[in-house]
């Protein structure tokens, strides 16, 4: 039982990290945009989908609030259950709010998923590096909380998969994706928080 | 099954508290464990219509809530004074965004506390709220429960606002130490 624990630590100490480019993955993973309802965290996230949805209606990004990411997702997935609502968060928010992480086990909407885009650092102050360079592994904590469906995405190859989780409807997905630590897309953020709810509310509730 | 006295008839203000929510259609309930919401956690928990979720950390709650506005749904978070303090950063995603925004809170650290270590947040929790942008109604008295989440529901979903109502231990009783 330890060798099997020891050779799986090893096979993960091993496997590649902070090796893609978010630029390019994130789009790959997430694929038609328009397929989900968005939040995203603050900082690289929100950037991230800025850029992707051309700060759609369909988007709700945050630019402050650190944490309240994943749980804006739970909410808005349990009053729409008829739309697939898709989170991207940062390693640095994330770690910020991992007790979230075991609240939504435990309700398992179908309809969220969690993408966690991990560069290791907190790019927004200076790219301090964040414990997920000293090897918390975000995945596993996601599995320990009770989310049944994970994946890690660390090379190309694993794209495809990890984009399958993300639109797959049988309970709550969680995809980390291990990037390099770069900047995202530096497009001009809407940082007027009530402008965004209003938008994304009109969009939704009377149909745009 | 023995003959039920007056007592039991009467409607605990808990029930007509739960009841009063629902009529206004909220249909999300965050909560944290929490003996004076005990009723109201144990009704949302048994109502299908209602997605009730238990949280770890207060914040978590005001975050939801915030979402479920996304989608056109009401909901309300329950929880004690002393988890008042774990919203407060997350309050600003409230009144940045304007969100609606209604909790209730057992209050602790007040009239009759036993335990020393309540009172710090049990009284900051009115000036943290409204600091944070979020009005204060205090309920005292059985009777101005009802009433109270009444004006309340209004407040925040006719206008808007962001409103606690304090059920102050007054009106819960002082837990026994």
């Amino acid at each position: 039982m330890d060798s099997k624990r020891n050779a799986k630590d090893a096979a993960r100490a091993a496997a590649p990290r902070f090796l893609l480019d978010r630029c390019q993955v994130v789009p790959a993973l997430i694929g038609r945009q328009e397929d989900f309802l968005h939040i995203s965290g603050l900082a690289g996230a929100v950037y991230d989908l800025t850029a992707l949805t051309n700060q759609g209606d369909n988007f709700y990004g945050l630019g402050g609030a650190m944490g309240a990411a994943c749980m804006m997702g739970l909410g808005l997935a349990l009053a729409r259950p008829d739309k697939r609502v898709l989170v991207t968060t940062g390693d640095g928010e994330l770690l910020m709010s991992l007790g979230a992480l075991t609240t939504i086990a435990v309700v398992n909407p179908p309809n969220l998923s969690i993408l966690c885009v991990d560069n290791g650092h907190y790019g927004e102050t200076g790219y301090q590096v964040s414990h997920t360079s000293h090897g918390v592994d975000l995945e596993q904590i996601a599995q320990g909380a009770g989310i049944k469906m994970t994946r890690t995405v660390a090379t190309e190859a694993d794209i495809p998969e990890g984009a399958r989780i993300l639109r797959q409807g049988n309970g709550t997905a969680f995809v980390l994706v291990s990037v390099k630590p770069t900047d995202a897309p530096r497009v001009k953020l809407n940082l007027d928080g009530a402008v965004c709810r209003l938008a994304f509310r009109e969009a939704l509730l009377n149909g745009s | 099954m023995s003959p039920k006295t007056d007592a039991d008839q009467a409607p605990r203000w808990q029930d007509e508290l739960y009841d009063e929510l629902r009529r206004n259609n909220i249909t999300q309930i965050a909560y944290v464990p929490d003996a004076g919401h005990s009723i109201l956690i144990d009704r949302s928990l048994a109502d299908p219509e209602v997605h009730s979720v238990g949280l770890t950390s207060e914040e978590e709650g005001v975050a939801m809530l915030a979402g479920a506005d996304l989608g056109g749904a009401r909901g309300v978070l329950l929880m004690q004074s002393s988890g008042t303090g774990n919203c407060i950063n997350m309050l600003s995603l409230i009144s940045g965004s304007r969100f609606p925004f209604l909790t209730l809170i057992t209050m602790r650290g007040e009239y009759g506390e036993g335990n020393p270590w309540q009172y710090s947040m049990g009284q900051a929790v009115e000036p943290v709220l409204k600091a944070m942008g979020v009005i204060c109604l205090r309920v005292e008295r059985p009777e101005d429960v009802v009433p109270s989440i009444r004006a309340a529901v209004t407040m925040v979903f006719q206008s808007g606002r962001a409103v606690a109502v304090l059920l102050a231990q007054k009106l819960l009783g002082a837990k026994k130490f």
